[in-house]
């Protein structure tokens, strides 16, 4: 157990391509659906609570030792746009470059044979957790942090937010981003006994039909 | 609407790990020089690789990353401009931060590039252009093996005075546009000094990339780094 | 219809008893030469079964007074299998809407459907109406064989005509020869966090998927293709799952321009 390794992992200076990306933020902001610090907190809470979660399942149960190829599966299954999928694999595979380099592992070399175009992001975060001597609680709030975190970011580039208000969001999302680690959590406990149907798979028809949106814009600033 | 994007992966060929710093190929084959260029916006970087790419693409293989800040133009104005085959030329997303792409966080660059290296087999030169940026802006080693500076007399000759990374560190400061220097009042032997002081022994080009044989500086500095890349330990 | 008084049908001991209406109805369509017969054809509790028309080698089926269940406690269920190549239709002959009922205790409303090779389902029912204060969990598990064909819509409502929504969860799992290919959850209404903010609903009441699976997408997969350019009318995308099948996900204000949405995107005959 080396709880520092998580603040190297979720730091969002760690080189893992996630500062290209909005999580639909920029898509929710040419839109006009997220405008102010107040839309962008409820952003933030419906997608912790859909794609944070499922991410957060992923993780925490890819740390846990499941087969990461079957959750690869259920990434698939759990990502019906394929611009998500794309963008989930893309993630993963520069996550998976920085996870190497950090914590030389075999089993992250065995997932960059088996998937060499990559693997999906939540996937590679909680194999690098394990790698790291992280905890699936750990991995799980990692990916609910990076799940809020980088639409922040984006935000505050997109909207020239004022950075106080929104770590402020971040800051009163904390309570929420605990409950959905550890919801997480729980749920890849069960993942052994029942198979990844156990994971959490909870959707965001919105964040669907934006990424599909952001993927054919022309002018954008994020790749995702 | 069609909407182009694979979301198929072959899983034909492996690529290599974080580390890039050995000249490791695929094949046990010597990988290709990278070239980064930043500077300024509008300095002329994107004017710089196409010259470059038309002077050298008879003797050497090429291939292009752009890294845009909003929208597509700089790899839209090479495929126009047919400077080469449109598979050797890639775009970047940076997400409002293009010193980001290709110092802090190099990954997504550089997974252009290998991407590039596994589709083309030989290749030669990387040339990999930086979205305009600030005077602070450099590539890290770990994606670009040397780095091109670009700025122009008409952003002001007192430009090579203020320093800052760009100017002082990279392997090749070109100072573009020479041919406005008359119009907008640009003191072009000032400006070679500063750069001079500036950066000791590393090389200064002044140069109008768009005239003709305005490029030749540049593809002969190229020419010799490839040289001296190729006769390097491996 | 309402549902006064019926006794569970079969209780299950570990449940602590809450007062509502256990009911399973069974269908089970068999390939019979060029028809498909119904050798099981079970309605229970709210659900009445008719035969309707075939259609050709398809036999109909359709759910009626379905129902002013769900309400508070019951647990419903349906099974649906078509068996070795048989074509089957379902549909219900009204929305289904969940009401509040005499407890705030959930209500269950299971679907489970099972597509042998070669079988063919179209599943199509009216729309479900979440009620406000009803509460609801919802869920459609699907097996299909490697060549079996699906044919699905569901769409939702939020509340009734200027009414907020009740309590709705909804699962839909599908596997595919044994694997999963589609797998989404949903939580709407009071107490479901960020379910009507701009990452979930924002404001759209009405929510409407198609999925097709059909072993030939696997050769020619559809390009993902977005539908509706006005948000204030609804939007939808078509996209291709990570397996021989689309889904279309659809957002409208409500259930009338939802359906122009969908029928837009896949017309159902
Ligand atoms: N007069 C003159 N104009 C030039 C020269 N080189 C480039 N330009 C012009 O300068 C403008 C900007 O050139 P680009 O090559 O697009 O500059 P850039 O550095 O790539 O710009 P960004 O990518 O937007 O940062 C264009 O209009 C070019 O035609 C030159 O040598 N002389
Ligand atoms: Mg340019």
């Amino acid at each position: 157990m080396n709880r520092a390794a998580l603040l190297v992992l979720a730091d969002g200076r760690f080189p893992a391509g996630g500062h290209a990306h909005s999580g639909g933020a920029e898509e929710a902001v040419t839109a006009g659906r997220v405008r102010d610090v107040a839309s962008l907190e409820a952003f933030c809470r419906g997608r912790l609570h859909t794609a944070g979660l499922v991410a957060a399942g992923l993780a925490a149960a890819a740390a846990a030792g499941y087969d990461p190829l079957l959750l690869e599966e259920a990434a698939d299954a759990r990502t019906a746009a394929p611009a998500l999928r794309y963008t989930s694999r893309r993630l993963g595979r520069q996550l998976l470059r920085a996870a190497r380099a950090a914590w030389p592992c075999a089993a992250l070399d065995a997932l960059a044979t088996a998937r060499p175009r990559g693997a999906h992001q939540p996937v590679v975060l909680g194999l690098a957790a394990r790698c790291a001597g992280l905890t699936p609680l750990d991995a799980a709030h990692a990916a609910t942090y990076e799940s809020i975190g980088g639409p922040v970011t984006a935000a505050v580039r997109l909207l020239r937010l004022d950075p106080f208000d929104a770590t402020a969001v971040l800051a009163r999302l904390a309570p929420d981003m605990d409950h959905v680690a550890a919801e997480a959590a729980d749920a890849a406990q069960r993942v052994q006994a029942d198979g990844p149907a156990a994971l959490p798979a909870a959707s965001a028809p919105l964040l669907d039909i934006t990424a599909e949106q952001h993927a054919v814009r022309g002018a954008r600033l994020f790749a995702s | 609407m069609h909407l182009h994007h694979s979301d198929t992966f072959p899983d034909s060929h492996v690529h290599g790990s974080g580390t890039s710093s050995a000249a490791e190929g695929s094949g046990g084959r010597r990988r290709a020089l990278r070239v980064g260029l930043g500077g300024p916006v509008g300095s002329g970087k994107t004017a710089t690789v196409a010259a470059l790419c038309r002077a050298l693409r008879e003797e050497l293989s090429i291939a292009v990353v752009t890294n845009d800040i909003y929208t597509r133009e700089d790899a839209e104005f090479l495929l126009r401009e047919a400077v080469l085959p449109a598979e050797r030329i890639t775009a970047v997303r940076t997400g409002a931060c293009p010193h980001t792409a290709i110092r802090d966080d190099i990954s997504a660059n550089l997974e252009a590039v290998e991407d590039l290296q596994d589709q083309l087999g030989t290749l030669d030169v990387i040339l990999i252009e930086s979205g305009g940026d600030n005077l602070t802006a450099t590539f890290s080693k770990g994606l670009a093996d040397a780095q091109i500076f670009v700025i122009d007399v008409a952003g002001g000759d007192d430009i090579p005075r203020k320093g800052g990374p760009g100017i002082t560190s990279s392997d090749l400061l070109v100072i573009n546009k020479t041919d406005l220097a008359p119009h907008v009042g640009a003191d072009l032997q000032a400006m070679a000094r500063d750069a001079e002081a500036q950066r000791g022994d590393l090389p200064t080009v002044l140069t109008a990339v768009k005239s003709p044989g305005g490029i030749s500086p540049v593809a002969d500095w190229i020419r010799e780094r490839l040289a001296a890349w190729t006769a390097g330990p491996a | 219809m309402t549902l006064a008084a019926v006794p569970p049908s079969s209780p299950l001991p570990t449940v602590p008893t809450v007062p509502g209406v256990r009911a399973t109805a069974r269908i089970r369509a068999i390939r019979a030469g060029d028809t498909t017969v119904l050798p099981t054809l079970v309605g229970d509790g709210p659900f009445d079964l008719r035969r309707a028309r075939p259609h050709g080698s398809q036999a109909r089926v359709c759910i009626l007074a379905a129902m002013s269940a769900p309400l508070g406690g019951d647990r419903l269920r349906i099974d649906a299998t078509a068996k070795h190549g048989a074509d089957l239709h379902i549909t219900t002959a009204a929305a289904t809407i969940a009401l509040r009922g005499p407890t705030t205790a959930h209500a269950t409303y299971d679907v489970h459907l099972r597509l042998a090779e070669h079988a063919r389902l179209h599943w199509l029912p009216h729309p479900l109406i979440s009620a406000a204060r009803s509460n609801l969990r919802q869920s459609c598990t699907i097996d299909l064989a490697a060549t079996a064909r699906l044919v699905l819509r569901e769409e939702t409502v939020l509340g009734r005509a200027g009414e907020g929504p009740g309590r709705l969860s909804t699962r839909l799992t599908v596997r595919r020869d044994g694997r999963p290919l589609l797998e989404q959850q949903a939580t709407f209404g009071p107490g479901a966090p960020g379910w009507d903010g701009p990452a979930v609903l924002a404001d759209h009441r009405a929510i409407g998927q198609i999925l097709i699976v059909d072993p030939t997408l696997e050769h020619r997969p559809p390009h993902a293709r977005l539908l509706g350019d006005d948000p204030a009318t609804g939007q939808a995308v078509l996209t291709p799952l990570a397996g021989p099948a689309l889904l279309i996900t659809a957002l409208a204000p409500d259930t009338l321009r939802l359906r122009r949405l969908l029928d837009a995107a896949h017309p159902i005959g």
